[in-house]
């Protein structure tokens, strides 16, 4: 079995409004799966849908085989969930809620080599609320992984940190993959999703809108790419416009953009090279999943 | 059973680390008795049945303790996590809900039986409290009587949706009671129509049926069906009103 999550049809009503509408989707074992969207959009009622948080009003969710609300116990066991908007008390030390959490758990590793890995051993004594953001959320990652869980769900794991912290925890993300886990990644940032994803669910206004690779989703934009630079002495940029792939050349000033498909960096480069000419700014600028979202839905997804 | 006695022994630092919600159960019942003793001393008076001030007030502190418990720390401290999402951090594991409640519900009878021992000592050191006519059978009374209150408990923890609630709520209905009941100031000085009031308290009846077991050591059949039909109600109430997430 190589799907280790398949959801279908997935539903959930809150009153009047759908927040959930005819999700279907599978994660494959080992894949970094993102759901992205804007605040409001549903992921968060998927994700926990998905975990067996919350009870859907249609549709099936299976995840190793089992049903998260029948088989609920045997599944908390093999799965690790961090999640949005959770917390622990505010005296409670670092070493304490590793402790505690270890009894709830058939197997545990090391709670001593995760909190040395994810560089909380220096900070078993601390309490809950003496923690600084991004080691709340470093916490947060350990309880998730004390299990060995073969799935691992993570909510806006990285809202409220630095960059630098952010950073640190897409490397941290990446580790978890190269142990063989499945990421389940819950998240607003589309530059988050585009680093680390191997796949990404766009999800808007409680429906699935696209899903694919970033890659893929990027390339079937058809948006190409533009190639940038500043003009020395002089130079004429016209004749970049009979390049292959080459759809527009547009100046202002002494900037200039070549707009275009294919190899465009590789091209424009070695064309200005046999013009003698060496911009120290040439830079390529691609699409996006930003650029994915706008075109999918029309709006921006911070709008 | 792992998880239960780790989440009690945890449970259990946390309420000590935290020393305002120790306060009314353990600290502030200790002060009144200090400073009434004080005042009145303990010396036996015929008019009270040869027991003297501290004596009688003792039952009524013990009252404050398990309604201080059941009426503000429980729904308090169940309201600050579910709002901040600790419940659900919970439920996100194999562990069994009940299990948490049930050792917050240990650890406060720890801390009720903990309260009462303190009282029972001071006063015995500072004033020479007289011994209950049957001292172990104050235990079972105390239980019972949280029983009722921290079962009233989680029906408030269920029905006031933030700390802040549950704080304002849980003051507004105890503190009249508290001081009506005979808990913290004796029903026989209040006025007739008072005390006709104060049968209606369901703190009267705990109060009531451990003033009974201490003096006279004979149990108010009475009040303990008030505050046995007062828990089973609330805890049917409550099966249903909890919540776990906000």
């Amino acid at each position: 079995m190589n799907d280790v999550i398949e959801v279908a049809n997935l539903h959930k009503r809150y009153g009047e409004t759908m927040a959930v509408s005819d999700i279907s989707f599978r994660v494959r074992r080992g894949e970094i799966f993102a759901i992205v969207g804007p605040n409001g959009a549903g992921k968060t009622t998927t994700v926990e849908m998905v975990a067996g948080l919350r009870r859907p009003d249609g549709g099936t969710v299976r995840v190793l085989g089992l049903d998260p609300h029948r088989d609920d116990a045997a599944l908390r066991q093999r799965i690790g969930v961090q999640l949005q908007q959770a917390a622990l008390p505010d005296r409670l030390r670092v070493g304490e809620a590793v402790d505690l959490f270890a009894t709830f758990f058939r197997r545990t590793v090391s709670g001593d080599r995760l909190l040395e890995a994810w560089g909380l051993a220096e900070r078993r004594q601390a309490a809950f609320a003496n923690l600084s953001g991004g080691q709340q959320q470093r916490l947060f990652i350990v309880l998730a992984l004390l299990n060995d869980p073969e799935v691992v769900f993570l909510d806006e794991l990285t809202t409220g940190l630095d960059p630098q912290a952010r950073r640190a925890t897409w490397e941290a993300v990446r580790a978890i993959r190269e142990r063989g886990k499945t990421v389940v990644l819950v998240t607003h940032f589309m530059d988050e999703a585009q680093a680390l994803a191997d796949r990404v669910a766009i999800v808007d206004r409680g429906a699935l809108v696209a899903l694919d690779t970033p890659a893929a989703l990027i390339a079937g934009l058809h948006a190409g790419s533009t190639v940038h630079f500043t003009m020395a002495n002089g130079y004429d940029p016209a004749p970049l416009g009979a390049l292959p792939g080459v759809r527009q050349v547009t100046r202002e000033g002494a900037r200039v953009s070549v707009r275009g498909d294919g190899p465009l960096l590789a091209r424009v480069a070695t064309a200005l090279a046999g013009a003698g000419v060496e911009p120290l700014d040439l830079r390529l600028d691609r699409a996006d999943l930003e650029d994915v979202f706008l075109a999918l839905t029309g709006r921006r997804i911070r709008a | 059973m792992k998880s239960f006695a780790k989440l009690a022994v945890i449970e259990l630092k946390l309420q000590l680390r935290e020393p305002v919600g120790t306060f009314f159960t353990l600290v502030f019942p200790l002060m009144l008795l200090v400073l009434f003793g004080a005042i009145y001393g303990n010396e036996p008076e015929a008019f009270m049945g040869g027991f003297g001030q501290v004596d009688l007030s003792v039952p009524g502190y013990i009252g404050m303790i398990v309604g201080t418990i059941g009426m503000l720390g429980l729904p308090v401290t169940l309201a600050t996590y579910r709002e901040r999402g600790i419940l659900r951090r919970f439920q996100a594991t194999p562990l069994r809900p009940a299990t948490l409640l049930w050792a917050l519900v240990v650890v406060n009878v720890v801390l009720t039986l903990l309260g009462v021992a303190l009282l029972g000592v001071a006063g015995r050191a500072l004033y020479g409290l007289r011994a209950p006519a049957a001292p172990l059978v104050m235990v079972p009374a105390v239980l019972v009587g949280a029983f009722g209150f921290f079962a009233v408990g989680f029906v408030l923890a269920g029905l006031l949706p933030t700390p802040r609630t549950a704080q304002a709520v849980g003051m507004a209905l105890f503190y009249p009671m508290l001081f009506l009941s005979g808990a913290a100031m004796p029903r026989q000085i209040m006025p007739a129509g008072i005390q006709r009031l104060a049968e209606f308290l369901p703190l009267t009846h705990v109060v009531k049926l451990l003033e009974d077991l201490w003096f006279a050591g004979t149990w108010n059949l009475t009040s303990l069906a008030v505050i046995g039909a007062m828990g089973v109600v609330a805890l049917a109430i409550s099966r249903r009103t909890f919540r776990w997430s906000v």
